[in-house]
């Protein structure tokens, strides 16, 4: 019987081995209970398709994201400086995260503190397999007619102009992709963004996530993918809020290839 | 033939031009209040980016029906202000349509256009007047719009239709004073709009049209010039400041903050990592974050007075559109305000920057700063590249780094993250638990 398999990067270069690619779990892909699923459906993927990955497990800490938005640029800087000596000293060219804002940080903020890497996220990697016939979509699973409609994070859009990998990854799904009015550059925040998923939000008369889940409701989607673990949260508590976890469901796309697959 | 005319007009003509070249240095002046930033590399890239978003009025074109209306008005603006130069030709030199004998069926043509142009602009402004004070378009009328940010709106719209009205009399009487053969008035052919209104004038004397002609021309150049003045004064600067603040916009993912190099150095010192900051700090630290413009950089402050208002940012706002305090479009106006009051007060011998106020306190509050979601909405909907989430994220730092004012669940989320490496309490050691289950499982 074969096993999935999760190799570190320690355990790699004990071996003398470098993998093609980091897979960055990040902090919701670490701790979150929901979100971990979609880190295990990540790495059956990686698995199945036979990419050469690692992850740096205990070795990993947040990229500082949150307290850079938040204001603390000393706490920002020490989670990146440790992180960038990890990751240079294992000699990391490339890194796939499915989290947007360790994306961005890594991407577009490490370097200029000496990390400097090829960074993708996991919906771009997800394409390239689609696009290579390295994963074999069943297109028949569960999803297969049904109405997704695809919720835009702002670290993924806006942020790094990533709008039609994730939605090319949906549709290999043989599904009805249906967009929100608000889409793509005009797709509206799920209210976590900025560090808001660690506080309550400021005073007002609504919450974000409700507001957008309700204009996700209002296409009469079946389930509304994201690629984001920030944005699950959100959106599956606005489903909440709004009493429709019976009729619709909040995926991660990685879950939905995952499905598709059959692993 | 009397000078007299002509001596007025180089006398007018030369005192405004005096003095919007002191509002430009004011101005200058308000704006490199802000710090020094380098924004000068790619300029191919930022040409392009000017021609596109600012001449090109690309981003206008997200909303369909502002965009088309406001494109009236600008193109009228451009062209009718080639007609400007003969007015100050003829000013000058006291002549009568200078280059009408010279360019003849061209410059029918022209006029022509310019009356089409001038109609355009007419209607366009009273559709804009309709849209700010009868519909009441919602993104006119969010607090920080009431008071001079309406009227300032309205006045514009106002001069503006002031302007065209006065173009389209003067060639409509003297069009009428030619057919009469009176001296002077050329004859230049048939004027497709302002024909339509000489019906009003047609029972004049000579006299009095000679009158009404030459009161529309000196009432039009005249207000140009006021107008030109009023500008520097107004939110209306855009039409000037949209060029540059293209020109300087952040070319770089909108998702990247601005490394703080100070701090890396301080970074690399507690981690025992080498840097190569020089020996001898600066002698004077400057504030970590922003309290003040002086704390921003000149291009926010640029932003801030090429913003003419319009809102879209805070339309698009989920903060905003969720009952929050913030308002992108209300930060780029304070930013503004204050740049204007502490430039009054240093021309003034006053305090300046030293009278005890500050941007963040006195115009703009921590409510407003921590509601932002730092989604980039805002900075995508600007119509000239504005980014009001740079000043936001400047403010939070000041708050976090000088102020330790961050909100209470904030700090305890740097506390987990200090000693867990996690924004939530887990124990580091579980971080890779995940694995567990997934190794386990046979690979179907």
């Amino acid at each position: 019987m074969s096993t999935y398999k999760v190799p570190t990067m320690a355990e790699m270069a004990g071996k003398g081995e470098t993998p093609e690619v980091l897979f960055w779990v990040g902090c919701a892909g670490s701790f979150d209970e929901r979100y971990k699923a979609v880190t295990q459906a990540f790495v059956k993927i990686l698995n199945k398709v036979g990419v050469s990955f690692a992850v740096l497990g205990p070795e990993e800490a947040c990229t500082g994201d949150p307290a850079r938005r938040a204001g603390n640029e000393f706490l920002f800087q020490m989670q990146a400086v440790a992180n960038i000596q990890v990751m240079n000293g294992y000699e990391v060219k490339k890194v796939v995260t499915a989290c947007p804002h360790c994306f961005n940080t890594i991407k577009n903020e490490y370097p200029a503190l000496g990390g400097n890497y090829e960074v993708i996220h996991h919906s771009q990697f997800l394409q390239q397999l689609i696009n290579e016939g390295k994963v074999a979509l069943k297109g028949g699973g569960e999803f297969k007619g049904k109405k997704i409609t695809f919720h835009d994070s702002c670290y993924l859009g806006r942020a790094n102009d990533v709008y039609e990998a994730p939605r090319d990854v949906i549709k290999a799904l043989d599904v009805e992709l249906v967009e929100m009015k608000r889409c793509r550059t005009k797709g509206l925040c799920c209210g976590a963004g900025g560090a808001q998923m660690f506080k309550e939000p400021e005073p007002g008369k609504k919450d974000i996530n409700v507001e957008r889940t309700e204009e996700a409701l209002a296409t009469g989607a079946q389930a509304i993918a994201v690629g984001c673990p920030f944005c699950l949260t959100m959106i599956t508590d606005g489903v909440k809020n709004k009493e429709k976890e019976a009729e619709i469901k909040v995926y991660d796309l990685a879950e939905m290839i995952a499905k598709d697959m059959g692993i | 033939m009397s000078f007299l005319p002509q001596l007025v007009f180089l006398i007018i003509f030369g005192a405004a031009g005096w003095f919007i070249s002191k509002r430009v240095k004011f101005l200058r002046r308000n704006i490199l209040l802000g710090k020094k930033t380098e924004r000068n590399d790619q300029p191919e890239a930022r040409w392009k980016t000017m021609l596109l978003v600012a001449f090109g009025q690309q981003k206008m074109f997200k909303r369909f029906i502002p965009a088309i209306l406001h494109l009236f008005v600008y193109v009228g603006f451009i062209v009718i202000n080639l007609e400007v130069l003969e007015f100050v030709l003829d000013g000058v030199l006291g002549t009568h349509r200078l280059f009408g004998p010279y360019l003849g069926s061209i410059y029918l043509a022209a006029m022509n256009f310019f009356e089409f142009l001038a109609v355009a602009v007419l209607l366009s402004c009273v559709v804009f007047l309709i849209r700010r004070n009868i519909i009441k378009v919602e993104r006119f009328t969010k607090p920080e719009m009431k008071g001079w940010p309406a009227m300032d709106g309205n006045l514009i719209l106002f001069i503006e239709i002031i302007l065209m009205v006065a173009i389209l009399t003067m060639n409509s009487t003297d069009q009428l004073l030619a057919e009469r053969g009176v001296e002077h008035y050329l004859a230049i052919g048939t004027l497709a709009f302002s024909s339509m209104i000489q019906p009003i004038f047609e029972g004049m004397s000579d006299g009095a049209l000679i009158f009404i002609e030459r009161f529309a021309w000196w009432f039009h150049i005249i207000g140009i010039l006021a107008f030109a003045i009023y500008v520097t004064y107004s939110k209306h600067l855009h039409i000037f400041l949209a060029f540059p603040n293209t020109w300087y916009s952040n070319l770089k993912p909108k998702g990247e903050m601005v490394n703080m190099p100070e701090v890396t150095n301080e970074v690399n010192i507690m981690l025992g990592i080498p840097t190569d900051a020089p020996a001898d700090p600066p002698a004077e630290i400057a504030r970590f974050g922003a309290k003040d413009i002086n704390d921003l950089s000149w291009v926010n402050v640029l932003n801030a007075y090429s913003c003419t208002e319009c809102g879209r940012c805070t339309s698009e706002c989920p903060a905003n559109l969720t009952g929050k305090k913030l308002s992108p479009r209300k930060i780029m106006m304070d930013v503004r305000d204050r740049a204007e009051e502490v430039g009054k007060s240093i021309d003034s011998g006053g305090k300046g920057l030293e009278d005890g106020k500050s941007l963040l306190g006195d115009y703009i509050s921590k409510e407003e700063i921590n509601a932002c979601t730092s989604c980039n909405a805002c900075v995508e909907a600007c119509p000239v590249n504005i980014d009001p989430l740079s000043i936001i994220l400047q403010m939070r730092r000041y708050v976090a780094m000088e102020e330790s004012g961050t909100p209470a669940q904030w700090n305890a989320m740097f506390q987990n993250m200090e000693t867990s490496f996690s924004p939530w309490k887990f124990s580091p050691s579980d971080r890779f638990n995940w694995a567990e289950k997934v190794k386990e499982e046979e690979m179907k």
